[in-house]
């Protein structure tokens, strides 16, 4: 996601330029409808769940704009459950693994050359093995089910951030206003909170932000393979993974609708990312 | 070292496992049913009761001997399960991961040397989306176009039903392995094509390129003859760190086109409770990985004489 963040950071001056408020309205107007489509789905859940035989395998119309499915249940209703469920999983998820990256990163940047050198270890064997692997195995291991999904994307989703934290603490650490701050007589804990936490939590938030679409994605790909959410549970891996025995038939609206809402909240987060860090950003925050 | 810790990571991820493999495979019924001498033989035949650092012992030294243990989802040692399973992956994989190099390139530079352009706009937009959509949508996706609605592509497995092994041809085996390779390699595009677009777009703003054309150089000319060499490196570092996803991947299009694949046995071990299948397969995996560091370190001192110069050094 750090790629597509560039790309956009490299778009012309000329195009950038009147650009600091649209990046703000983007990133509102993005949140404005996450919490709106996590609302939706939180109310629509019983509607999700409600069956009707004499209306299944309608194809997509006005009073079903999603279709049904062969329980009659209106897929809009079921997207949108589905995706406030992968939300709200994904969210909780990339907190989580964001305030490891935080102890991590902050331990490698102040800990010292051993807990640097632990800490860049673990990233490496965090990397060496396959996320969906990785994450399969967690979620075995926790006995698959809602804490599988959420503990292993917790716990793979770390590395990258943790990178990001350390190389900006110790950026801080080494700059000239921290030694300033220490000539002054400020205390370790003073230069924590007044210099670091300013400098280091834009980053961090962006860095944050930009989990949210992995982890969403991973949350529903395990799903999907069935290590994540139980099947009663309207989640987007599971509507997908269900889809698929009724392909052959010729239901298309059953894959093709709920997909492209993940794909859809996917982005707005992506854009919520980018925007905000264009808008914290010191090297294009003054434009 | 770190193949150290991956084992040992592995190990004892799937010896957490709640999962029992005898209530998994036995099946719900056959498990009410059965007396209870009959399970009390089948938990020690799936060793249940023996402590955890004795079975990792006996599991590595198995593993130094390239014995890796029976699965017991296939009733087969899982080295000749993963082994007879990673052909076809690899086959896969293979094929996606050049493809979606060779392709991701062409992309970058046919974006990267127009900036601005339709081309640049189309490659820069569809990337986007691409990244933003989950491998196996796509791969659904796939499906229900070219295997359903056309019925061009075969929509599953890795040769014709009902035909003996012996009998499929090389042409079955192809035909059926087109679409999860397209799926996989459209997906694994967006990365290198996004970066080599940056590259292309440094290389193109670069003196030596402004040299080129003054002497008259076309822009094909120029690209092949100054900006290629450039360009392939940093692809190439990409790609090697893409490995990881597209095993990713191709876990999940090989559920989703049920080719009989590392992933798919991943997937039918982690359900069904087969521990020692799904720790070989992880390991196989974080072994690939590693591989693919290797020689991607090894090809960059083919692609770039100065790398070569330093090695020389030493």
């Amino acid at each position: 996601m750090a790629e597509l963040a560039s790309g956009i950071l490299h778009i012309p001056k000329a195009r950038r330029l009147p650009s600091r408020r649209a990046a703000l309205v983007l990133a509102v107007a993005s949140v404005a409808l996450l919490v709106g489509v996590v609302v939706a789905g939180r109310v629509l859940e019983p509607a999700a769940m409600a069956t009707d035989f004499t209306q299944k395998n309608l194809p997509p119309s006005l009073a079903h704009p999603f279709g049904t499915d062969w329980m009659g249940r209106d897929m809009l209703a079921r997207t949108l459950a589905g995706l406030s469920l992968s939300v709200l999983v994904g969210l909780g998820a990339a907190g989580a693994s964001s305030l490891i990256a935080l102890v991590l990163g902050s331990a490698a940047a102040l800990g010292g050359r051993r807990a640097d050198a632990a800490v860049s270890w673990l990233i490496d064997l965090m990397m060496g093995i396959p996320h969906i692997v990785l994450l399969i195995l967690i979620s075995f291991a926790l006995g698959k089910g809602f804490w599988g999904v959420t503990v292993g994307v917790a716990l793979t989703h770390w590395p990258s951030l943790t990178r990001v934290v350390r190389a900006e603490i110790l950026q801080c650490r080494q700059s000239g206003f921290v030694a300033a701050a220490r000539k002054l007589g400020a205390t370790p804990v003073q230069v924590a909170l007044r210099h670091m936490v300013p400098f280091v939590l834009p980053q961090f938030l962006v860095g944050l932000i930009l989990m949210f679409p992995h982890a969403i994605l991973h949350e529903a790909a395990l799903t999907f393979l069935g290590f994540g959410l139980p099947p009663e549970q309207p989640a987007i891996g599971i509507i997908l993974s269900e889809s698929m025995t009724y392909l052959s038939a010729g239901l298309w609206w059953l894959a093709v609708f709920p997909g492209l809402a993940l794909i859809a909240a996917v982005m707005l987060f992506d854009a919520v990312g980018s925007s905000v860090r264009r808008l914290v950003d010191p090297t294009s925050a003054q434009e | 070292m770190l193949m150290v810790a991956v084992s040992m990571v592995v190990f004892s991820l799937v010896s957490l496992s709640p999962v029992d493999p005898v209530a998994a495979n036995v099946g719900q019924a056959a498990l009410s049913g059965m007396s209870d001498e009959k399970l009390a033989t089948l938990q020690a035949y799936w060793g249940k009761d023996v402590p955890l650092v004795e079975r990792y012992a006996s599991w590595v030294s198995g593993l130094l001997r390239g014995d890796m243990g029976d699965s017991l989802r296939f009733n087969a040692p899982v080295a000749q399960v993963v082994a007879q399973r990673a052909a076809n992956s690899l086959v896969l994989m293979g094929i996606a991961w050049l493809a979606s190099g060779v392709l991701g390139l062409a992309l970058g530079i046919a974006a990267g040397v127009r900036r601005g352009g339709a081309a640049d706009r189309l490659v820069k937009a569809s990337c986007f989306v691409l990244a933003a959509s989950p491998t196996f949508w796509v791969a659904l996706l796939m499906l229900i176009v070219f295997g359903v609605v056309l019925g061009w592509f075969p929509i599953g497995f890795s040769a014709p039903i009902g035909k003996a092994a012996a009998d499929v041809t090389w042409l079955d085996a192809f035909h059926h392995l087109a679409l999860p390779a397209i799926t996989l390699s459209v997906v694994g595009v967006a990365n290198v094509a996004l970066h080599t677009r940056e590259k292309t777009i440094d290389v193109m703003g670069s003196p030596y390129v402004r040299f080129a054309r003054a002497r008259g150089e076309s822009t094909g000319s120029v690209v092949i003859h100054h900006g290629l060499r450039n360009l392939v490196l940093p692809a190439l570092t990409i790609q090697c760190s893409q490995i990881a996803e597209i095993f990713g991947g191709s876990v999940l299009v090989e559920q989703v086109f049920s080719y009989p694949g590392l992933g798919q046995a991943a997937v039918s071990a982690g359900i069904g409770g087969d521990t020692a299948l799904l720790a070989g397969i992880a390991l196989v995996s974080a072994a690939l990985v590693f591989g693919g560091n290797l020689v991607a370190n090894i090809l960059y001192g083919v692609v770039d004489p100065r790398m070569r110069k330093e090695y020389s050094r030493g």
